[in-house]
């Protein structure tokens, strides 16, 4: 649960996933920065990009975050018909699916990218998403991409 | 390339910025490393903020850290980066050690990006030759216990904000014009107050109002707290003023249909619904002399369709053809056409003044505003659903709202506090408050509502001072005096003979016969439960954002927060403004507020929609597409992905390429994103800027 107290500590030599988040700056970046306001605690494994809106995201900024080795890729935008660009984050989720079968084809757990949508008011079902993303990726363990590169 | 080149220079010329012109760099390809970066010299500059970020990290190891990362020519830290001295530290860095990009580390680019900018220009480089790597919000505030994590993020935050500086290039804002007239939607006393300011100020502004008549919840009131003046006395010379105002064209029964465009610019269509009546100026216009409603009301007295009055809470009936009530403006009848008959009795009566027309249509008109202030106010939450309390199943169970319209003199009953079930005077009478409010139920609203303690503390003194011998009580959770003389108004009340009882009511029962109500508490003061028959219970319901704000707000680009309330830019120093550049808050949309406080913050938005339209001139940020001609395969498939139909096919040189109107671009990214050929450049989100952050992350750090 991500609140108000620390996460829980990871072991000594545990794997340390990477995982990197592209936001869109309107309703999720503006989520993660109220999750600080907020307080909410949870784990610093994402690190974030920021764009306009999930619509800039092209395929292959994912496909390259992959092959450079991440564990983990997160987008995340506003809800859907709450788009600052009334419907990119459409497109951006059209796009997912793709990205997702082609990672499938490729022999990588899908689950290793995810797309959400959190509002600007919603920094504690941010602090829950991070929460989650990290937990996912750390059950599926380093991505053998990773390893290949290496 | 070329193309790039001239529009560069052109923006350039303008003189928009006094900044050091700097070769552009080559637009790589996704992979191929882009020539500038071996030239870049960036500064870096990390902020404690006190102790926000510095209590959360090891500062020194990040500054060591970010001595290492190539093309970082100078680092620096200093307690409170965004302060006077903060800014000098950049301006005199820039200077001295020749810099091509700036990067602060600090709180949250939705914060003090602009702040920056402001400092890396008075440096003399562009504003846009800075990024930021948030290490506050998304970082030392999020991991408050984890020094080592909270480190290592902000190293690699560093990192990739580096890599992206390295690549940014000089950016010209388009500077475009205002339109000099404004857009107020809702006419409460927000929406009135913000109208009337901007109409002195001398600005053109449309005022829109859902309802056939202007003055919302404000005119259903009696009194007000705390100094207890009439609501009307105070509200209808507005409402007159606003009628007669030169600057407003008042638009009523009417609603915002689309919204185009951006700061400086919007084109507003506006839906003005047909109300089958004609004003005089409208009979005035087709040539009907004398003609057009004059107010009459013989229209009203022959037709035969009787509805409940929604302005009387449904106390009192009206007609198909109705005003809602005698003050109106604009004193004009309108026909509810969902229960119109069409049997022409009213057409008859009217005769002469040919004012009635069963068949009119709504009619569509467009204007164009440069800013406009949302004011769409509140509904009251639905109380029934919170069945324990028996609203609309015990006819003596009132709504606050139903309370003001039996107290007032021009109500339903003439100011005669009666209960309903008997017509009979109540001698005690129950109130309570933080109904559906501060309620984590679930079936409630988690936040406070913020004028039903103080309304109902009126309430308490209207019934003691109108009925001597009556007797309210007042269950509460706490009372919430805040305001000016609003605490001195509680004692005052208590004085008076109330009776306050700190706790929630958890049942009300009926008795059947004599339809008095037995109302169930816990008295936490006494810590013992309690039971009280009363002949009346008043229920300060909670409120939530009107009906249609969610579909209005969503034409303007407006956020709300998860409570249905719109979306401030920052709560506590942009509480008018919103993310969409050029459209602003005033009133209850934004959260509940008293009157007091919703005519400031009326004012507050009018002052705020004013600037732009004095200054004349807005400037956009740049972030338009633009296309790289070499790379444009000529597909087309971009141009149907703009939502802001931007994008067209053009022929150029013998073949198509695609190319950007950068006026109607918004800078999204969708066609980037899109383009298969990478032939879209995002100014400031450019592929080659995206792809060395991600590489910035995964393969630039300690592996
Ligand atoms: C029972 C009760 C008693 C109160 N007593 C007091 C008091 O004594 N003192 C005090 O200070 N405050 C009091 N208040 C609070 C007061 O009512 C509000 O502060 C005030 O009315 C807020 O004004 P507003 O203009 O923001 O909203 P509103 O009065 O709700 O006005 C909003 C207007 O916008 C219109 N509108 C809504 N949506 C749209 C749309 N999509 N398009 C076009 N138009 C739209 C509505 O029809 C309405 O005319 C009381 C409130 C209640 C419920
Ligand atoms: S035509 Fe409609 S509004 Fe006119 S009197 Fe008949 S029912 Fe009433
Ligand atoms: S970035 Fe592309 S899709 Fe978005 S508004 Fe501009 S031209 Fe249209
Ligand atoms: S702006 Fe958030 S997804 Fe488009």
């Amino acid at each position: 649960m991500a609140g108000h107290e620390a996460p829980p500590k990871r072991e000594d030599g545990a794997f340390k996933p990477k995982i990197i988040g592209i936001l869109c700056n309107w309703c999720s970046y503006a989520g993660a920065d109220l999750a600080g306001g907020g307080r909410i605690q949870y784990p610093p494994d994402v690190r974030v990009v920021r764009v306009m809106c999930t619509g800039r995201i092209d395929p292959l900024f994912i496909m390259k975050a992959f092959t450079d080795g991440a564990d983990g890729v997160l987008i995340s935008g506003c809800h859907f018909g709450d788009c600052h660009y009334l419907e990119g984050n459409y497109k951006a989720a059209k796009r997912m699916f793709l990205v997702k079968n082609l990672l499938k084809n490729i022999g990588l757990e899908d689950k290793r990218l995810r797309m959400t949508f959190v509002s600007a008011s919603e920094g504690a079902k941010w602090g829950q998403v991070i929460t989650d993303v990290v937990k996912t990726v750390e059950t599926l363990g380093p991505s053998p991409l990773a390893e290949l590169t290496k | 390339m070329a193309e790039r080149k001239t529009k560069k220079e052109t923006a350039s010329t303008k003189g928009t910025t006094a900044a050091v012109k700097k070769q552009a760099p080559a637009k790589a390809a996704i992979g191929e490393q882009p020539e500038a970066k071996k030239e870049a010299r960036v500064g870096v500059f990390i902020c404690h903020c006190g102790t926000n970020i510095a209590g959360s990290m090891d500062i020194t190891a990040v500054q060591d850290y970010a001595k290492t990362i190539p093309n970082v020519a100078y680092v620096d830290n200093y307690k409170y980066m965004c302060s006077m001295p903060g800014q000098a530290v950049i301006n005199k860095a820039i200077a001295d050690n020749k810099l091509t990009g700036v990067v602060v580390a600090a709180c949250s680019p939705r914060l003090h990006e602009p702040t920056f900018r402001t400092a890396t220009k008075e440096g003399g480089l562009n504003p846009f030759r800075f990024e930021m790597a948030n290490i506050r919000e998304q970082n030392s505030w999020v991991h408050m216990h984890d020094q080592e994590g909270a480190t290592e993020k902000a190293k690699d935050a560093i990192r990739i904000a580096v890599a992206k500086a390295t690549l940014l290039e000089d950016l010209f804002p388009k500077s475009v014009p205002v339109e000099k007239a404004a857009m107020v939607v809702g006419a409460g006393i927000a929406g009135m107050q913000a109208a009337l300011d901007l109409a002195n100020a001398g600005i053109k502004t449309y005022l829109i109002e859902k309802t056939p008549t202007i003055g919302g919840r404000m005119s259903q009131l009696d009194k007000t707290f705390p100094t207890l003046d009439c609501s009307q006395c105070i509200l209808t010379p507005k409402m007159v003023d606003v009628g007669r105002s030169e600057n407003i064209e008042l638009m009523t029964y009417s609603e915002v249909e689309s919204v185009e465009g951006y700061i400086g610019n919007f084109d507003v269509t506006i839906r003005k619904k047909a109300r089958g009546v004609l004003s005089m100026e409208e009979g005035e216009a087709m040539g009907i002399v004398g003609g057009g409603c004059n107010g009459c009301g013989d229209c009203e007295a022959v037709c035969p369709v009787v509805l409940p009055n929604t302005f009387e809470e449904g106390m009192k009936p009206r007609k198909a053809i109705y005003i809602q009530h005698p003050q109106v403006v604009p004193l004009l009848y309108t026909i509810d056409f969902e229960s119109c008959i069409k049997c022409d009795l009213c057409v008859k009566i009217c005769g002469e003044k040919k004012a009635i027309d069963l068949n009119q249509k709504d009619e569509f008109v467009k204007v164009k505003v440069g800013t406009a202030i949302l004011a769409t106010g509140y509904d009251m939450f639905p109380v029934e659903n919170k069945t324990e309390w028996g609203y609309k199943r015990f006819e003596n169970v009132i709504t606050s709202l139903e309370f003001e319209r039996l107290i007032c003199a021009s109500g339903p009953t003439g100011g005669h506090m009666v209960r309903p079930s008997d017509g009979v005077a109540p001698k005690r009478v129950a109130f309570l408050l933080c109904a559906g409010s501060r309620d984590n139920t679930g079936n409630g609203k988690p936040y406070c509502s913020r004028f039903c303690c103080m309304y109902s503390l009126k309430h308490a003194h209207q019934l003691i001072e109108k009925m001597p011998g009556v007797q309210p009580y007042i269950f509460y959770m706490d009372i919430r005096s805040f305001g000016k003389m609003y605490e001195e108004f509680y004692y005052r009340i208590q004085d008076e003979g109330a009776k306050f009882i700190r706790g929630r009511v958890s049942n009300i029962l009926e008795d059947p016969v004599s339809k008095n109500l037995m109302v169930f508490a816990d008295d936490t003061l006494l810590d013992r439960p309690m039971k009280l028959e009363v002949d009346l219970v008043v229920l300060a319901a909670a409120v939530q954002p009107a009906a249609d704000t969610n579909r209005t707000r969503k034409l303007f680009g407006v956020s709300c927060s998860m409570d249905g309330w719109l979306l401030e830019a920052h709560p506590k120093l942009n509480p008018c403004g919103t993310t969409t550049a050029g459209v602003f808050l005033a009133g209850v949309c934004q959260g509940p507020k008293d009157i007091p406080d919703t005519v400031a913050s009326a004012e507050g938005a009018a002052s705020a929609a004013s600037i732009p339209i004095h200054v004349g001139h807005v400037e956009l940020e740049p972030y338009f597409a633009q296309c790289i001609d070499e790379k444009c395969a000529g597909c087309g498939m971009c141009v149907n992905l703009c939502p802001y139909s931007a994008l067209a096919l053009v022929e150029k040189d013998g073949r198509k390429v695609m190319q950007v109107t950068e006026a109607k671009c918004k800078g999204c990214g969708t066609c980037g994103g899109f383009c298969p050929g990478g032939a879209i450049w995002m100014n400031h989100f450019a592929t080659p800027q995206i792809i060395a952050q991600i590489d910035a992350f995964l393969l630039g750090g300690e592996q």
